[in-house]
């Protein structure tokens, strides 16, 4: 038995290899430098880098890692591509946004760039995985480096505590994960997601169970009910550069592997699966907003609202096992999520005067008097998160309320239309509170050159998006998975 | 030779009393030591399929190590998160930690 070399072309994998090369380059240079600026600049042009890379692969569909005769084990098509420049830019909003506030905050310490590429990297994985042991693997080095992370300000309490129980469900739910993707693979022998679509037959109870576990295992990740219990803790105890990183990067790319995972290798169960997110889904979307109401502190609305956001995808998802059209709609709503996400925690840092205070709902009163710019940017970015035209989280909304109708979800559609609705009353508080009273707070407003720049990035996609969705759904909807392609290598 | 089931139903009560000690335990480090025996049900699982189904490819084993590779880097870092807990808060148990709850 001869050993064949497998096929493998790095340059499909170049924005992942520069990010963590970074990574570990900026490990390496932790040895002798000492100066902060220096992680921060290096970091901020590794991911530049990678995000040209990445864009110079739209249009081509490659596949490297190819062992003989079998599927190749990472792709590149327009979807990964499509992803991967959201995760990319929601690195560099992080960074823009994070500049002033780790410096403040005296958390500036080259860890969080080294581990914000790591798992970087990781969330790219998970768009372009093709193979379910690579799914697994990307999910862990997304996760592991977000659960330090979370606890990066050690100094605090609930820094910790949130990064312990991040890590506690996460561990779990990666489990479960797993266990799921055993169960397929002794159902089907393969773990290439092609290979598993062409073996699986319809109603195998082996793979049924292990569709299950990987629903649960996504849920988890995504935080949709009733998996949802950590995310308002973590996102809470976190530092706030930290939740809008995850709240962006790690949802964007739960959603890809689910996506890929579900459309490529089990349409064959679509029946099956398509039922049970239709009602996660509405579940998400019912508990998200109706909890979203009661919450004080602002960042902890944040975790209830991007839950219901996860709901909102979620019918995307859940669509998709009809028509495939429906995740270009759910690529749409994330980018609208990505913008309007980042533009919002950018805010909420700007008013963190201390680590852990002003992040009150009380502390955004009379801040329309006090700083007129940035109560505006704050106002569109919570019409956006409503669902309000002329905003892009309408334009998301309409895609994937439509896709959902053409999938004949009414139901789930109707539920939609009116937890937005019910999503107002707490959004819109912000801008009461900011609008109609007038606030007795002297403490500063942190608002220095890059997180101005973050927040006009974010403020223009959003409005962007809302003005002119129809060609950015055009490319959202060349970014649909193609039907299971990508064959046998030689 | 022994059948296929029983290393799965091994396997399944397994990962059941593993999803137990998840639920049911207050400690910080049991509810770990459960997760790493949900963990290694898998493991049996993989090896079991690898052995039964594809004894020609070596997928499942290959794949058991990358398991076991994740659990350790996953242990590495609970450990250390539990410990600075335990450092400033003086107790892993679950309940104790409720700084973070409206």
């Amino acid at each position: 038995m001869d050993f064949q070399p497998p096929i493998i072309n790095l340059l499909i994998v170049a924005p992942l290899l520069i990010t963590m090369g970074a990574g570990l380059f900026l490990m390496l240079l932790n040895i002798f430098c000492k100066r902060d600026g220096v992680y921060y600049w290096l970091t901020l042009a590794a991911i530049a880098a990678a995000l040209v890379q990445n864009v110079a692969m739209w249009g081509h569909e490659y596949g490297t890692f190819i062992a003989r005769g079998s599927y190749p084990m990472v792709v590149s098509d327009n979807f990964s591509v499509f992803l991967n420049s959201i995760l990319l830019l929601s690195g560099i909003g992080t960074l823009l946004i994070s500049r002033n506030y780790l410096h403040r905050t005296k958390l500036e310490r080259p860890e969080f760039y080294m581990l914000m590429l790591f798992s970087l990297s990781g969330m790219m994985m998970m768009g372009m995985a093709n193979d379910l042991i690579l799914v697994f693997v990307a999910l862990e080095l997304l996760s592991i480096p977000l659960y330090i992370m979370a606890g990066l300000a050690v100094s605090r309490d609930d820094s910790k505590e949130s990064a312990m129980k991040y890590f506690l469900l996460g561990a779990f739910s990666s489990g479960i994960f797993v266990y799921g993707i055993a169960l397929i693979y002794g159902a089907t022998g393969a773990t290439a997601l092609p290979a598993v679509y062409a073996v699986l037959e319809a109603g195998s109870p082996l793979a049924m169970a292990g569709t299950a576990f990987l629903m649960v295992g996504f849920a988890f990740k995504i935080g949709a009910v009733p998996f949802h219990m950590w995310t308002p803790d973590v996102y809470e105890g976190a530092p706030t550069v930290v939740t809008a990183f995850m709240s962006v990067g790690a949802k964007v790319a739960g959603f890809a592997a689910l996506l890929r995972v579900f459309t490529v290798a089990l349409p064959a169960m679509s029946d099956a699966w398509m039922g049970a997110l239709a009602l996660i889904a509405a579940l998400t979307l019912i508990i998200g907003n109706v909890v979203a109401l009661m919450q004080t502190n602002i960042k902890r609305m944040l975790g209830y609202s991007s839950i219901a956001h996860a709901g909102y995808l979620l019918i995307g998802v859940a669509a998709a096992g009809q028509h495939s059209e429906a995740v270009g709609s759910v690529l749409l709503y994330m980018l609208a999520y990505l913008f309007t996400t980042m533009g919002a925690f950018g805010v909420v840092i700007a008013l963190e005067h201390k680590l852990g205070e002003g992040i009150m709902l009380e502390d955004y009163k009379g801040l329309a008097k006090r700083n007129p710019w940035l109560s505006a940017a704050m106002l569109v970015f919570m019409l956006s998160l409503t669902g309000v035209p002329p905003t892009g989280g309408f334009s998301g909304k309409f895609y994937i309320f439509r896709s959902a109708v053409e999938a004949n979800l009414w139901w789930l559609a109707i539920i939609a239309i009116m937890t937005s609705v019910v999503s107002g009353y707490y959004y819109l508080r912000v801008v009461f509170y900011m609008y109609m009273f007038d606030g007795d707070r002297t403490e500063p407003v942190y608002a220095g050159t890059a997180l101005k720049t973050g927040l006009l990035i974010a403020l223009v996609g959003t409005l962007w998006l809302g003005f002119f969705p129809a060609g950015w759904f055009e490319l959202a909807y060349k970014a649909v998975i193609g039907t299971t392609q990508l064959l046998a290598g030689g | 030779m022994i059948p296929m089931s029983w290393y799965l139903i091994f396997s399944a009560a397994l990962f059941a009393i593993g999803l137990y000690g998840v639920m049911a335990r207050r400690n910080a480090i049991a509810i770990l030591m459960s997760v790493e025996l949900l963990l290694n049900a898998v493991n049996i699982n993989l090896v079991t399929f690898w052995r039964y189904r594809t004894p020609d490819r070596s997928v499942g084993l290959a794949w058991a190590v990358f398991v076991l590779a994740v659990a350790a880097a996953e242990a590495a870092v609970g450990l250390a998160l539990i410990i600075s807990v335990y450092r400033n808060r003086d107790s892993v148990i679950a309940e104790e930690l409720d700084l973070l709850r409206n």
